[in-house]
């Protein structure tokens, strides 16, 4: 039977290289890939495209990364819980695109299902329209919004079997699964990896063909804070 | 237990806003004082969407905290009887899919027609909006909350926006702790006055031409 385990975090990192465009799941910090966050500070790489819906908190998460000057560009819905974004964004050091939440949800989904675009009636009139294309259909204007992929996806799972099929806890799913779709290498972190079979077929919300990597959580996210497991 | 003026208008509105809701309704609170909102309703045929992935949210308590169960403000929040999680994906089709009934949001100005501003201020960074596009264009209903004037003094509900729009679509009711209108044909209708408001007050507040359906 396939085994995707990796026995190290640097090992399951290693496809990642300069100029990659990276999609990382979470809502802030819930449902993050904290331990791959943390690994991928450790790596020398450069001029990286981060798509997540936040960039972490100031320090915190993805913030590591921005602050060591990683990151060239991020596509996201929300960067104001880091202050440090638009500080970097307002010195020319960093590059934004700003989506709303949705689009950027279904721009990741037509990305991982061979989706060429959509038109969505979110935005339109509003700054976040300009420069894009619109178009008329049954008498509501719509805008164009192109599909994102990813060459590496790091996502965070609650449980995975050792094909790499996965379940998700609570709101932690958020992004997750939809990332684990649209991106060509995918490593997922996750609480807790069981045998082939030792998950129910009606519960698994990511099918293993999408996973490559799976690696143990060691960094959790506890009422307290992040901590080491 | 109430403490300050602003904390009191704060509830004032939300308990306000709370008797607007029909039973069976499905409920998206925004973050501020529509969060609130949820403190007032006791009917258990109205479930609340929370657009991180989950419908059927509740209050939880202390011990009870799940730091991955959140609301979209990331505010710890517990499960109902009949909850479900997805992704954000089909957390948004819901909302962009019209399935969603009323979305409770807080804004920064309303103009004249009932267009909205809510996720950018002119001269900073505009680098957050979430989900409020989104909510804009798909709920069946959308109700404002917000003080009716800004902290230094200016009215809130203002001829046209200054502040970049989030959506061209019209809201339905707003309600600040001076008053409640409601949005008919492209107009603002002042239909009520809150607890203690008179109508001199709101007028002299008000910069928005409005229409007194009292």
């Amino acid at each position: 039977m396939v085994d995707k385990i990796k026995s190290s975090m640097s090992e399951a990192l290693e496809p990642i290289k300069d100029g990659d465009t990276i999609l990382v799941g979470g809502f802030g910090l819930i449902g993050a890939p904290l331990t791959l966050i943390e690994e991928l500070t450790k790596k020398d790489v450069k001029n990286l495209t981060i798509v997540s819906n936040n960039l972490g908190e100031s320090g915190k998460g993805l913030g590591i990364l921005l602050n060591q000057n990683k990151i060239k560009k991020a596509i996201g819905s929300y960067f104001t819980s880091n202050r440090d974004v638009g500080e970097k964004y307002q010195n020319g050091e960093l590059e934004l695109q700003l989506l709303p939440q949705g689009t950027l949800a279904e721009a990741i989904r037509a990305g991982g299902a061979g989706i060429g675009g959509f038109y969505t009636k979110t935005a339109v009139g509003t700054d976040l329209a300009i420069g894009k294309e619109q178009r008329e259909i049954d008498g509501e204007v719509y805008v164009l919004e192109k599909p994102i992929k990813g060459n590496v996806a790091l996502i965070r799972a609650h449980k995975a079997d050792r094909l790499g099929n996965l379940v998700y806890y609570k709101t932690a799913r958020n992004f997750n699964a939809l990332m684990a779709t649209a991106a060509d290498y995918v490593v997922v972190e996750v609480d807790e990896i069981v045998d082939g079979g030792g998950l129910d077929p009606e519960e698994i919300a990511t099918s293993h063909l999408f996973v490559d990597a799976i690696v143990k959580a060691e960094m959790i996210l506890t009422k307290e804070g992040v901590v080491a497991r | 237990m109430i403490t300050n003026a602003k904390n009191g208008i704060q509830h004032m509105i939300a308990r306000r806003v709370a008797s607007a809701i029909p039973s069976l309704s499905i409920v998206n609170l925004g973050i501020g004082i529509p969060t609130l909102v949820a403190q007032y309703i006791d009917d258990p045929k109205i479930y609340f969407h929370t657009e991180n992935g989950l419908l059927g949210v509740t209050d939880v308590g202390e011990e009870d905290i799940d730091p991955n169960l959140v609301n979209a403000g990331k505010i710890p929040v517990g499960q109902a009887i009949g909850a479900s999680f997805f992704n954000s994906a089909d957390s948004f089709a819901m909302i962009r899919g019209g399935h969603v009934d009323v979305a409770i949001l807080g804004a920064l100005q309303v103009d004249a027609t009932g267009v909205i501003a809510n996720w950018a201020v002119p001269g900073k960074n505009i680098i957050g909006v979430g989900g409020a596009m989104d909510l804009l264009v798909g709920a069946k209903k959308v109700i404002v909350t917000m003080t009716h004037t800004a902290k230094d003094g200016s009215s809130k509900l203002v001829e046209k926006c200054t502040y970049p729009i989030t959506s061209t679509r019209q809201v339905d009711m707003i309600v600040t702790e001076l008053a409640v209108f409601e949005v008919i044909e492209g107009k603002l209708h002042l239909v009520e006055l809150m607890p203690g408001a008179t109508l001199e007050e709101v007028r002299k507040n008000t910069e928005a031409h409005f229409i007194e359906s009292l």
